[in-house]
């Protein structure tokens, strides 16, 4: 079974965690200014990379705490996992490479 | 008005009592989940005897009382039926942003012990219940089969397992199953 090191908890069976989408997704601050296009853009379109893929997880069946993962979407490997608000090493970082 | 008696999930159920595996189900108890940060451990910790353990997945005891970590800010406080604590962690917290739930008549619990119990656990939970990986005192959320539960070693050989009201049948139930072939 695939482990995934929470956080908090270390590394637990992958059936414990749910996936909650992209991360560092940022919700724009004035909605009110913003075209429909960008609207419809911030709320539907996400990077969805052939890589590595900066994502949203929480520990449902243990800590219950969400966090943030760098994932390789091709191998399913876990790059790094860090807790919100954290930055990422910057090796692990997908955009860096960019 | 009629007289209301309590039910318990696991009532009528006669306990499981083998050479390699016991089974049973745990009488009535209080459970509070306490929810908050630092200055709210820190508060409660005069009120209930103890320290709330700040490592994760780990479990303080003092007397009957204990505590079990569950997240960063949330812990599950097990005490006696009778035991005043409710109210004097409430008066101890007031002013102390924090969240203090009775949930004694949420879950229930059963505890399961013997040579075989780990194997046994492990026909519904993926976690390394091995000495090294999951020590005595080490509690947690985690899964059994299609239920959720709260699992707590409480001695080399035994655990408690706590799960939701509706889910004790199906846990006591599936661990049962899992532990026909130890007798
Ligand atoms: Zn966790």
């Amino acid at each position: 079974m695939l482990l995934i090191d929470c956080p908090y908890c270390g590394k637990r069976p992958e059936i414990e965690f749910s996936y909650g989408g992209e991360a560092h997704v940022a919700r724009p601050a004035d909605p009110q200014a913003l075209s429909d296009d960008a609207w419809a853009a911030y709320l539907y379109l996400r990077s969805n990379p052939k890589g590595r893929h900066a994502e949203r997880w929480r520990h449902t069946h243990g800590c219950a705490r969400f966090f943030n993962a760098v994932r390789d979407t091709v191998s399913d490997f876990f790059v790094t996992t860090y807790k919100v608000g954290e930055t990422p090493p910057a090796e692990a970082w997908p955009r860096a490479a960019e | 008005m009629p007289d209301a008696a309590r039910v318990l999930p696991l009532d009528g159920i006669a306990p499981l009592i083998g050479p390699a595996l016991t089974m049973t189900p745990l009488a009535p108890c209080m459970r509070l989940i306490l929810r908050g940060r630092a200055a709210a451990a820190a508060a409660a910790a005069p009120a209930l005897g103890m320290r709330l353990p700040v490592l994760a997945c780990r479990s303080a005891r003092t007397g009957e009382r204990a505590a079990l970590w569950l997240g960063p800010d949330e812990w599950l406080i097990l005490a006696p039926a009778d035991d005043p604590l409710a109210a004097t962690l409430a008066a101890a917290l007031a002013g102390v942003a924090h969240a203090l739930v009775d949930v004694s008549h949420r879950q229930s619990g059963l505890s399961i012990a013997g040579s075989a119990a780990a194997t046994v656990l492990n026909a519904g939970c993926p976690l390394d219940l091995d000495h090294t990986a999951f020590p005595i005192g080490m509690c947690t959320r985690t899964v059994l089969a299609k239920s959720e539960i709260v699992l707590w070693r409480t001695g080399a050989l035994a655990f408690r397992v706590e799960a939701g009201r509706s889910f004790v049948p199906y846990v006591w139930q599936y661990l049962a199953e899992a532990g026909r072939e130890f007798g």
